[in-house]
């Protein structure tokens, strides 16, 4: 029997980022390694998995993510996902995520033009790769959002390619899990709250996760992303394949 | 050789603009009943320098491609003209 390393994760914080000490502490609670690596930063350095998280890089400016995608170190998070590795985009790590191709689609202003901050209940669609696959289909999770821009738009082909590959993951939903117009929070097409890539190693989702990992601050469903992921990591065959 | 570029980005056709929808419905609670629709973008002013027109254009177009729009939900149209105040401080209007 052999006792394998606690899971070390990336970070990357861009100038406006704020949620990349919530992403930290959930690591530092779970007794994994997290980095902190700074936008201008080149290499990611030694990962297991890489988070992009919320907030508002480079001001938003422009667009949500436009700037962001040309930071150095998104050369680097391209790399480490073209290699397989696990990346996560929460909110505006989702709309980054989208702006430098490595999803499709976009995250446009919410329709009813509010930033929206509260509880979501969203439905598991596939509990597929390394972020859900600790989940199964039709699993219910509560997650907070907060979003001005979340949203999803693609193409009607786009969006039916996503629907019969399978990478539709997350869908907004009321508490019984039922997918309806009325629990969409912000007029996402099809009530797409959460997508992966053709591979299944790149997850983007609007909710925050890191903001569910602690009970006594409302909930801990986020820890089911990491618990996943803690899971696929050890699944991997070999050490040599899980630092990737 | 200096040049002013009008760069208009605008959410593609068809694309839900609530933004827009509700400009021209503040409009018509200001009695403009006729105003049927209201389509909301971004307009850029970008002054830059650069020998040749065909490069200039060309500047504009790549400018256009790799940054100022997204054509998953954008379209940009641009004018460009030659500052015609060559000599003096750059004159963005």
């Amino acid at each position: 029997m052999t006792i394998a390393a606690a899971p070390s994760i990336v970070v990357v914080v861009f100038p406006g980022t704020w949620s990349e000490r919530d992403f930290a502490d959930l690591a530092g609670a779970l007794g994994w390694e997290a980095r902190l690596v700074w936008h201008t930063e080149a290499e990611l350095g030694e990962a297991d998995a890489v988070v992009l998280p919320g907030g508002f890089a480079h001001g938003d400016h422009l667009r949500t993510g436009a700037l962001a995608r040309f930071s150095p170190i998104m050369a680097a998070v391209g790399e480490f996902a073209a290699a397989g590795g696990p990346v996560l985009g929460s909110c505006n790590g989702f709309q980054v995520l989208t702006e430098a191709g490595l999803l499709p689609g976009a995250l446009l202003r919410n329709d009813h033009l509010e930033f929206r901050c509260d509880w979501q209940w969203l439905r598991c669609e596939r509990g597929y790769g390394p972020w859900l696959g600790g989940l199964e289909a039709g699993d219910r999770i509560r997650l907070p959002i907060s979003h001005g821009e979340g949203r999803y738009f693609a193409d009607e082909a786009t969006l039916d390619e996503l629907e019969r590959s399978g990478r539709v993951v997350l869908r907004y939903s009321d508490a019984a899990g039922t997918v309806t117009e009325a629990a969409n929070p912000n007029g996402s097409l099809r009530g797409i709250a959460g997508i992966v890539n053709q591979r299944g190693n790149v997850l983007g989702l609007m909710p925050h996760p890191e903001r569910a990992a602690d009970l006594e601050l409302g909930g801990d469903d986020g820890l089911r992303l990491f618990r996943s992921l803690e899971r696929w990591l050890q699944e991997l065959p070999a050490a040599a394949e899980r630092r990737l | 050789m200096r040049w002013l570029a009008e760069v208009h980005v605008a959410l593609r056709p068809g694309i839900a603009d609530p933004e827009g929808e509700t400009i021209a419905s503040g409009l018509r609670s200001l009695g403009y009943d006729t105003v049927s629709e209201v389509r909301a973008g971004k307009l850029l002013r970008i002054a830059f320098e650069i020998d040749e027109p065909a490069a200039a254009e060309a500047a504009v177009d790549e400018m256009c491609r790799r940054l100022l729009a997204n054509p998953v939900m954008e379209t940009a149209t641009w004018e460009l003209r030659a500052d015609e105040q060559q000599d003096a401080d750059p004159a963005l209007p």
